[in-house]
């Protein structure tokens, strides 16, 4: 083992059934490094994370955590992780203290250093006013800052965050973020994340898995994930078009030059595309139907390019699209849990 | 603490226990506690014999006269057998009593005086009440008639000798302790026994099965504790919930329905324990095989009706089919509540109890040992 890998998956499976919902996973998490599981719900990212924090036993394959086996040594793995779940894992009935002694409690810590560790935890998430109020009353950001506050507890080596800013709003959403950066810097946390929005992988992580179907398609750091576009020849084209329809966008999605086309809104698109003639071509297209052109602009490549490239597919729900499928219907994917 | 929060639920706790009392125990008839004033019509249509109604009006004096001690009957007059069955059909009578044309007469001529008994069928309960009263009151009116002929033939012999002439025997009922124990007594060991088992046997799939829902159960199951102590910490949980209630159902018992327990209230505590120990396995089968609370639930309905009428609870074992009999001997309930009766009601001690005993416990471990596998796989799932 590498010293340096605080985290080693080896050919990580889980089959629920007939569906495989992680498909032969390895990778490795360096100490001190913040790692991001990326992709569409449904992808294996958070049944990958519940494998690793030994909350599910992987169909095949292993997993350490800071050397002990996942299964073997489950107890050990305990000590060393903490968890902020999607389900929050707080009493709504508990005050927000009460809640921080009971999960504390689990952790055989000594009562002056535990009751010593919940006000400095309350204190860093601005909760100290409201520690005697029942958790149920607060609102989705505080309670999120909770559930991620309880996790720290024992002072975690890795912390794992599956989907850390679902259904926060922007601020709320910063904050999360600010917090886990500045405790990695500060406590050398090892932080393991999923989620299925760019900002935060780009934002946060050191590197990016891109999961999808249970597989891990590309592992990098997001500039180097980005120089996959911009690396090749791959543009990313705005285009707004004034009386955009129906037709232009199917007609575009028929070029060869185009490997990916996103709706933004009524009037524009997103488009990735390779070769020279791509810009001339969908030129051609949309002034060969009447179309408009109101503005066309080659943009940066952001992760969510990147993964369009490379999935061929968006990362959001396929329920969020604006436009139909551009490969054919899915195939069925059961969630496992419910939003 | 989260209990104390959920006042409902807390009020529940209390309430449930107390329905079930009041209900079974009112509900249920308990020999004269639960029916009284019956609206019963007499009809005399007794035309006497040579001008003397004697005997009717005998008959219709030792009547009130029992009535007015039991207080069962509200006694009214009706003119004929056609209108008592009109009111009886009508619902406003629960039956009448006919005293034919030819009742003197032929009490006079030597034959036997015969009284028409018109009861409501639609209603059994109250038809066999009425039937079993007036027949105690023909058998003691005719014991009395006798006893007055016996002395009128031998002037030489008093009231007692008479009597004894007349009814050989008599029978006196004694029960094995001092007292008439009611319905309550009856039932209320067997809800206890009941409550405090469900409540670990249903409590603990739903508890659980919340917990995963919301979420907390991940939060219990990363930190460095032992599964097994998760699902005890549980367990005595609800074995306190149901203990609690127990207490509650005791209480309510001895203070508003007036049973006494005769036993040891030490061993009846014990009892219900034991009674836990004995369902804990059966509890964590379920929590093993249901996967979210609505399905605990609808398991628990599953369970929880048969158990209640199979176990004697409510009703009395022997008065079920030979098929039910042979279920009900292989449900542990019957045995907790059949122990704990004999503790509460008939004062019994440990040995009078130890087949109970040993069965319950061997129930428990088999449980707990067939258990404890399937939650471990439950678990690492």
């Amino acid at each position: 083992m590498d010293a340096t890998n605080i985290i080693e998956a080896k050919n990580l499976t889980k089959t629920f059934g007939k569906f495989t919902a992680v498909d032969d996973i390895s990778f490795t998490v360096k100490k001190g490094e913040i790692f991001g599981l990326l992709g569409p719900n449904g992808a294996g990212k958070s049944t990958t994370l519940r494998m690793l924090s030994t909350l599910s036993r992987p169909t095949k394959g292993t997993a350490t955590i800071g050397g002990y086996d996942t299964v073997k040594n489950d107890m050990e793995v305990r000590k060393l992780i903490g968890i902020v779940s999607e389900k929050m894992i707080i009493y709504n009935r508990l005050t927000a203290k009460e809640n921080l002694f009971f999960f504390g409690n689990l952790y055989n810590i000594p009562k002056d250093t535990l009751t010593k560790r919940i006000d400095e935890l309350l204190e860093l998430v601005k909760l100290t006013k409201w520690k005697d109020t029942q958790v149920g009353t607060f609102s989705t950001g505080m309670r999120q800052r909770m559930n991620v506050v309880r996790a720290l507890l024992n002072m975690p080596q890795v912390l794992f965050l599956d989907e850390p800013t679902l259904g926060l709003d922007p601020q709320s959403s910063v904050e999360i973020r600010e917090f886990v950066k500045k405790l990695n810097q500060e406590q050398g946390t090892t932080v393991v994340l999923t989620t299925h929005m760019m900002v935060d992988a780009d934002l946060l992580c050191d590197r990016i898995a891109i999961v999808d179907h249970g597989k891990i398609i590309s592992l990098d750091t997001s500039t180097n994930l980005k120089k996959i576009i911009s690396g090749a020849d791959t543009m990313i084209i705005k285009l707004e078009v004034a009386n955009l329809t129906q037709d232009i966008i199917t007609a575009i999605r028929g070029l060869k030059c185009v490997d990916a086309v996103t709706q933004e809104n009524s009037l524009s698109l997103h488009i990735i595309v390779h070769g020279e003639e791509a810009f001339d071509n969908i030129v051609d297209i949309v002034r060969s139907r009447n179309g408009k052109i109101t503005s066309m602009a080659n943009l940066q490549p952001t992760l969510e390019d990147v993964f369009l490239h490379i999935t061929g597919h968006e990362v959001r729900d396929s329920a969020d699209q604006k436009i139909p499928m551009e490969h054919g219907p899915k195939e069925f994917r059961p969630q496992r849990r419910v939003r | 603490m989260e209990l104390f929060r959920n006042r409902l639920g807390l009020v529940l706790l209390v309430v449930m226990p107390l329905f079930m009392m009041v209900m079974v125990g009112f509900i249920y008839p308990s020999g004269g506690v639960s029916i009284s004033n019956m609206p019963i019509a007499v009809v005399n249509e007794d035309t006497g014999f040579s001008g003397s109604t004697i005997p009717s009006q005998t008959f219709i004096t030792t009547l009130q006269g029992i009535n007015n001690q039991t207080g069962m009957m509200t006694l009214t007059t009706a003119s004929s057998l056609d209108e008592v069955k009109d009111l009886v059909q009508r619902g406003e009578l629960s039956g009448g009593i006919v005293i034919p044309s030819n009742f003197s007469q032929s009490i006079y001529s030597g034959q036997q005086g015969t009284v028409i008994i018109v009861t409501d069928q639609s209603n059994p309960q109250i038809s066999a009440t009425i039937q079993s009263v007036l027949t105690s009151v023909f058998d003691e009116m005719g014991t009395m008639m006798a006893q007055q002929q016996v002395q009128s033939m031998n002037p030489a012999l008093n009231a007692t000798s008479a009597l004894a002439v007349v009814k050989p025997l008599n029978v006196q009922t004694q029960g094995v302790v001092p007292g008439n124990p009611s319905y309550f007594d009856f039932v209320a060991p067997g809800i206890m026994a009941m409550t405090v088992m469900m409540s670990v046997m249903t409590g603990l799939p739903v508890a659980i099965s919340q917990e995963k829902e919301i979420g907390t159960m991940d939060g219990m199951m990363v930190a460095p504790v032992n599964r097994l102590s998760i699902l005890l910490g549980k367990t005595l949980a609800q074995t306190a919930r149901g203990l609690i209630q127990g207490v509650i159902i005791l209480a309510l018992a001895i203070g508003i329905f007036g049973v006494t327990i005769q036993g040891s209230i030490l061993l009846v505590f014990a009892l219900l324990l034991l009674g836990v120990f004995s369902f804990v396995g059966l509890g964590i089968v379920i929590t093993s095989f249901t996967k979210d609370q609505e399905t605990a639930q609808m398991l628990m309905m599953t369970v929880m009706f048969p158990m209640m009428f199979l176990s004697g609870v409510f009703f009395p074992i022997q008065q079920m089919p030979a098929f039910m009999q042979t279920i009900s001997s292989f449900l542990p309930l019957t045995y907790a509540s059949s122990a704990l009766r004999k503790v509460m009601v008939l004062g019994a001690g440990v040995p009078q109890i130890s087949t109970e005993l040993i069965i319950l416990v061997a129930f428990g471990i088999v449980m707990i040992a067939i258990a404890l596998p399937v939650f471990r796989r439950m678990m690492t799932r």
